[in-house]
């Protein structure tokens, strides 16, 4: 590997460009593709946030922000994502030692704090459709519902995905598709955690004011 | 790892070493994250409900703490650096964010304008909200 | 058990619908009959249903492409013939319910399955033989993308016979495409089709935009890549960026179908403009998404009959990149009369006159690349030519719509249909023609005939403008868009001349099907034996026609901008022997998977349930999609090896050609 180091970095000690070598290696392209796709998700986000902005005042008569939201719960949801990119980011250190106990704690831990995560969002959705607050009552409730609702479905699909990652390392180890794939996760992940900070700021913090 | 190649893949670690100490000092970045996250985080919901500061400045701090941690995140978490390796990753970025800030504040103001202009008068209103 | 679906879905009370659906039943009926007689279906799924390869899967979507432009065509041409019959009292023979889905049919199928996979199926095909590498990025979500957007396809198509289609247009704006206003499952229909084929163009976006960054043979900086390359860098840029949106804002729609959200209702407080105004923030930057690719094939086709490299490459990338941004700054001129103030009505039309700009830039360099060169007047060039005058024209309309007091009184009006359809046509559909002659000897090992090539563009150009100047007219007099019956009958005579120029164009597309016909019959007569019949410039004409699945034996090592020309220059020079010590090594290449296939047959079972409400179905669609996934995760042999000594015979054969 040190040879190609060498070569690697030409005359200058710059890393040479992808034209000059050919096409790059699978790491690369792999995680950059997995890259733009998390960039269309977030200007599909965008596009939910925009249309929550617009709506945010057409409470038609129904409850606002100020009357719904519990800052308390906001502000545990939040340390639970927030903790989760950590520990996430724990396994992706197990992951390149390649040591199968610590990426499964990285992961059970990382899964139990985006579940709580979840459940917490679920109870408060639950709370507020019973007091009649649904997302059918106005339009800033739609939205509400839906921009919410939405990354908290990226969070469920990343919980399963997070699961099925871990029992490919159970059945395949650390082979170079596995981690390829574990790196898509963790950008995933901290990408969710990224939304998160917009999404409590502006609907949350923002919005009960 | 072949990082060092030419380009970096998005999300991966910087330069390689001995395994222990790229684990040491890829902890350290996250626990560096972590902390400054925690505290952005903290000083959003403090800036939300205090009087201490001036009402109307307050949801400007809130996007400036927003976008700071959002920041953060994208360094410590995701790695993401102005390297010369790291060009397209940063390029990339740059593109989405751009378009995220043309839609959204392109909408903004486009609704807004057809808001205040295209406002039913209060009879209609008052037809729409009868059913 | 069923949902919705009762046995009152099907046509028999509507005599055309139940006449057009029997030849359309009938027609896949014949063609799945003749496979399965000749015993095809062993070769067709091994070869192409389940290939991975980027050039069978860019000739799969330019065949869907041309099918769906003889099923949009069949609209216009009902279009037409309804528009010439309908003048004064007279109603034609289409009621309104069944003209409303042709035009939303038309539009539908014209931009998502006609256009769209016509760029997309060129793009697949020669984006990595000119970047001189094997393959895309992702070569099985390639395959994956093809078929969902062959789900959207025929989940269209069904609505023909199963149900109805969307009477909305070919954005089903709400009010009307609210549950009130449309209970019927025609909008159901568009949405779920446009979502899925939705998802598969934007894998295609992310899978080339990928492809063009990150995997070009070694040597090729980005300022010596084709502008083919460059242009398609642009537009799935703009894939990636735009379709999101289009996905968010379909999702809201459904929403308020599905769950009664109040997104863009006329009551809970929902705000319908807020949907006028996304879609047309993913609408505008669609249509550059059409448009870029077109203008990239006619740089190549330009420059390599003029047997000149092309002028001013520099200002060509920089005007190609300049409109990919500005696309995302103009959507509001879509909908000016819409109620925005002066300040945002005057930004947005001062943006929209700047992104003529750089076209024009563009259009300036075409031209000087001919200026000086000895131009050959092969069928692509009549295409080329066609669309400098075409496009120019359409975009001066453009320009004309750009101003805010103009369009409010032109917005609507056949004026705009005008517009469009000349940009589009000359734009899009002539370079999807030009780009389809110029590479079908690269990808068949034979030229199409040129005589009928050449019949082929007459009557599209002049059927083109016969069929639309009449309409530029129709609209300054005030005609607005999609009557289904008019009462000034002064306008019939226009719209008698528009249906005989749809005539003109359908003689066009006769003439292109016999051109197909007749060039296979006579391929022996036409075969490219050394895979560069045009004398090319670029590096897909270094490899043989049909390429071997694995591009090139060896990546080239590129060395300037034309890299092949450059490579044909030096060898003359230094009429070097091509080296017998050339050293082959095996090479790996990614295997066939049914994952595309399978995982759109669930996509279709899913849309089909969701549209019906068959709520069981849709579970077991998209657990079935599921499953699909994971089997795709758990192969452990996602790689074949090609052995060296195949890959020396084919190189040692195509060199043989070349010698000769």
């Amino acid at each position: 590997m040190s040879g190609a180091v060498a070569a690697a970095h030409g005359d200058h000690g710059v890393p040479r460009s992808a034209s000059e070598d050919g096409p790059a290696p699978k790491r690369i392209i792999v995680a950059y593709g997995f890259w733009i796709f998390l960039l269309s998700d977030i200007v599909m986000f965008s596009a939910i946030f925009a249309t929550y902005a617009v709506l945010a005042q057409a409470t038609n008569g129904g409850p606002t922000g100020r009357q719904l939201f519990d800052y308390t719960n906001v502000a545990i949801e939040t340390g639970c994502l927030l903790a989760s990119s950590f520990t996430c980011g724990m396994m992706s250190l197990a992951i390149n030692e390649e040591s199968r106990l610590w990426t499964y704690v990285g992961a059970a831990v990382t899964f139990g704090l985006g579940a709580v995560f979840l459940m917490l969002e679920l109870r408060e959705f639950a709370d507020m459709i019973a007091e009649g607050a649904t997302p059918q009552r106005s339009a800033f409730l739609s939205a509400f519902f839906t921009l919410v609702g939405c990354h908290g479905l990226h969070v469920a699909i990343g919980l399963l995905w997070l699961v099925v990652m871990m029992v490919q390392v159970w059945a395949k180890g650390f082979r170079a598709s596995v981690q390829r794939r574990l790196l898509c996760f963790s950008l995933f992940w901290h990408a969710l955690d990224i939304i998160w900070v917009a999404l409590f700021s502006i609907v949350y913090l923002m919005g009960g004011r | 790892m072949d990082a060092n190649r030419h380009d970096r893949a998005p999300g991966d670690d910087t330069t390689p070493g001995d395994r222990r100490e790229e684990t040491l000092s890829g902890l350290r970045v996250y626990l560096v994250g972590l902390a400054l996250a925690v505290l952005f985080t903290a000083t959003s919901f403090w800036a939300a409900g205090t009087n201490l500061l001036w009402a109307p400045g307050i949801p400007i701090g809130l996007a400036v703490l927003a976008v700071a941690q959002m920041g953060i995140h994208l360094v410590f978490f995701l790695h993401i650096t102005t390297g010369p390796d790291n060009t397209n990753n940063v390029l990339a970025l740059a593109f989405g964010v751009l378009i995220v800030a043309l839609v959204v504040a392109g909408s903004l103001w486009i609704m807004a304008n057809l808001n205040a202009n295209m406002m039913p008068s209060p009879e209609l209103m008052n037809m729409q909200i009868q059913h | 058990m069923l949902g919705k679906l009762t046995w009152d879905a099907l046509p028999f009370n509507e005599p055309i619908d139940m006449a057009v659906s029997g030849l359309m039943i009938a027609a896949v009926l014949a063609i799945l009959l003749w496979l399965t007689a000749k015993g095809h279906w062993p070769y067709l799924w091994r070869e192409w249903l389940t290939s991975v390869d980027h050039k069978r899967i860019g000739v799969m979507y330019c065949v869907l492409a041309l099918v769906m432009l003889l099923r949009g065509f069949a609209d216009a041409l009902m279009m037409r013939s309804q528009q010439a019959l309908a003048a004064g009292g007279a109603q034609g023979y289409l009621p309104p319910e069944h003209y409303d889905q042709i035009f939303s049919a038309h539009g539908t199928i014209m931009i998502f399955f006609m256009a769209m996979p016509f760029m997309i199926g060129l793009m697949n095909f020669a984006v990595p033989l000119q970047l001189g590498v094997r393959d895309v990025a992702f070569p099985t979500l390639n395959s994956v993308s093809l078929w969902l957007t062959a789900s959207g396809v025929l989940l269209t198509n069904i609505s023909l016979v199963v149900g109805e289609f969307a009477r909305t247009g070919w954005l089903a704006y709400p009010p009307l495409s609210e549950l009130r206003f449309s209970p019927g499952v025609g909008v159901d229909y568009y949405l779920w089709s446009l979502q899925i084929s939705g998802v598969g163009t934007l894998l295609s976006g992310i899978n080339l935009v990928t492809t063009i960054l990150k995997m070009r043979a070694p040597g090729m900086s980005y300022m010596r890549m084709p502008v083919f390359c460059w242009t398609s860098l642009a537009a799935n840029l703009l894939i990636v960026a735009a379709f999101p949106i289009l996905t968010a804002t379909f999702a809201m729609l459904l929403l308020d179908r599905y769950l009664g959200f109040h997104f863009f209702t006329i009551d809970g407080g929902g705000n319908p403009m807020m949907y006028i105004n996304l879609i047309w923030a993913w609408g505008h930057p669609e249509v550059y998404i059409l448009i870029l690719p077109a203008f990239g094939v006619f740089s190549e086709v330009i420059a390599t009959f003029s047997g000149k490299p092309l002028f001013g490459y520099r200002s060509m990338v920089a005007a190609t990149m300049a409109i990919c941004v500005l696309s995302f700054v103009v959507w509001l001129h879509h909908f000016f009369t819409m109620g925005a103030g002066a300040d945002v009505n005057g930004f947005f039309g001062v943006m929209t006159m700047i992104i003529a700009v750089p076209t024009g830039v563009k259009v300036y360099n075409w031209l000087f690349t001919m200026y000086g060169g000895r131009v050959r007047f092969t069928a692509p060039i009549y295409w080329s030519l066609g669309f400098m005058v075409t496009f120019v024209l359409g975009g001066m309309t453009g320009v004309l719509l750009a101003v805010p007091p103009a369009d409010f009184v032109l917005h609507n009006s056949l004026f705009l249909i005008a517009h469009f359809h000349n940009v589009i046509i000359g734009g899009v559909l002539f370079g999807a023609m030009a780009g389809y002659t110029y590479w079908f000897p690269k990808a068949f090992g034979f030229t199409l005939h040129e005589g009928w090539g050449k019949a082929s563009f007459w009557c599209w150009f002049i059927g083109f403008y016969l069929a639309f100047m009449p309409l530029y007219w129709l609209g300054l007099m005030g005609m607005t868009r999609r009557m289904q019956h008019y009462d000034d009958a002064s306008w019939q005579p226009f719209l008698v001349v528009a249906a005989g120029g749809a005539l003109v164009i359908l003689c066009g597309i006769l003439c292109t099907i016999v051109q197909l016909v007749v060039s296979i019959r006579d391929q022996a007569g036409s075969r490219d034996r050394t895979g560069d019949p045009w004398n090319g410039r670029t590096l897909e004409w270094s490899t043989a026609s049909p390429p071997p699945s694995w591009n090139f034996a060896m990546l080239p090592q590129v060395e300037g901008e034309d890299a092949y020309w450059h490579m044909k220059r030096r060898a003359r020079e230094e009429r070097t022997e091509h080296a017998e010590a050339l050293e082959y090594g095996a090479i790996e290449m990614p295997v066939n998977s049914s994952t595309g296939f399978i995982t759109a047959f669930f996509a279709v079972v899913t849309g089909f349930a969701l549209i019906w409400h068959i709520w069981w179905m849709v579970w077991l669609g998209l657990f079935g999609a599921f499953a699909t996934t994971l089997v795709l995760a758990w192969r452990d042999h996602d790689e074949m090896e090609i052995p060296a000594d195949e890959v020396a015979r084919m190189d040692r054969a195509h060199r043989a050609e070349l010698a000769r």
